[in-house]
């Protein structure tokens, strides 16, 4: 049982991880880094590894983003006016 | 050198490197086994933590305590990182500040939806609290400064995506953060060497054990914690507000 549980969330991280990878458009990348992030997340529950969730936590969901965004509009905002 | 010279040198490359590392996979242990080393290992590590140190967590034994040294350098790491980070993103010769509220004022702030910005904004001193919690508890229950500390960050972050620029930028003058950055990685070094001052060597544990189960316990890996704790949430939200302000504020001179 945990065996198979394992299993399967670690097939998830690499299949959303992958789907990352091939999104090209940075945007959209963002949207995809959510079920990548939550895949990771699961991933270290099912480990045991709690200390780890909880940064996964903050970093995945809230501070990678957000910063990928700022980035974003900072290159966005040069291309409006040089 | 044309696109298939280019492929057939990758490709070499990628067999040797992908041959190189199944071989290395194959002679792991299975998921979930260990050597007898790592073994001795873990079962002196849980032998000291709790008897010895009087902290219930066994990893933040480990990263705290057994090899605090590490742990030291790891903190170092952050400083030089967000340093660095800092140094790159400042404000070059060739640009110029623009207050984001003279400049725009009717547009800082909007575009948002209203539910981002009311859930963003109500989670915030909640998610505050549970950083404290988890810093402060590092010892007893999983977390500790490292993991803490990022929470510590997210009530910034999440006030940078809810509230208005205004409000945002009052709590977060920048000096306060990298003064308080520098308090806590001073602090941190400055624990380790009490410890060699009572003559038994950097970063050890020279503060009394405290009772089992309690915030007062584990002696120095408690302390330890609670310096980490506002390192590396400085850390976190003065990477996050210097890009904030190259976004909002710094603009190529025309």
């Amino acid at each position: 049982m945990t065996a198979a549980v394992q299993t399967l969330v670690m097939l998830s991280v690499a299949v959303f991880a992958t789907v990352v990878v091939l999104t090209r458009d940075p945007l959209h990348q963002i949207i995809a880094l959510t079920p990548f992030s939550i895949s990771l997340i699961l991933l270290f529950t099912v480990l045991q590894a709690p200390d780890v969730v909880l940064s996964a936590v903050v970093v995945g969901m809230l501070a990678w983003p957000v910063m990928v965004l700022l980035a974003l509009g900072k290159l966005r905002r040069n291309e409006v006016d040089p | 050198m044309n696109a298939r010279a280019r492929r057939g040198v990758f490709l070499v490359g990628a067999v040797g490197v992908f041959g190189y590392l199944m071989w290395g996979v194959a002679g792991l242990n299975g998921f979930g086994h260990h050597t007898q080393t790592a073994l001795r290992y873990a079962n002196g590590v849980v032998a000291a933590a709790s008897p010895l140190r009087h902290a219930s967590n066994a990893v933040t034994t480990v990263v705290m305590d057994v090899r605090g040294v590490d742990t030291a350098g790891e903190e170092l790491l952050l400083l030089a990182a967000i340093v660095g980070m800092l140094m790159v993103l400042r404000k070059a010769d060739d640009e110029e500040i623009v207050p984001a509220r003279l400049e725009a004022p009717d547009r800082v702030g909007t575009g948002r939806s209203r539910a981002t910005s009311v859930v963003a904004v109500s989670v915030a001193a909640a998610v505050g609290v549970l950083g404290l919690y988890i810093v402060a508890h590092g010892q007893l229950t999983p977390g500790g400064g490292f993991q803490g500390g990022v929470v510590l960050a997210a009530p910034s972050i999440l006030l940078l995506i809810g509230a208005r620029h205004e409000t945002f930028e009052r709590f977060h003058y920048g000096l306060a953060w990298e003064i308080v950055q520098a308090i806590a990685v001073t602090a941190f070094l400055g624990v380790g060497v009490a410890g060699l001052i009572e003559g038994r060597g950097f970063l050890a544990n020279i503060v009394g054990p405290g009772s089992l189960g309690t915030v007062y316990s584990a002696g120095t890996i408690a302390l330890l914690n609670v310096i980490a704790g506002p390192a590396v949430a400085t850390a976190v939200v003065l990477a996050a507000l210097q890009i904030y302000h190259q976004m909002i504020e710094i603009r190529r001179e025309r």
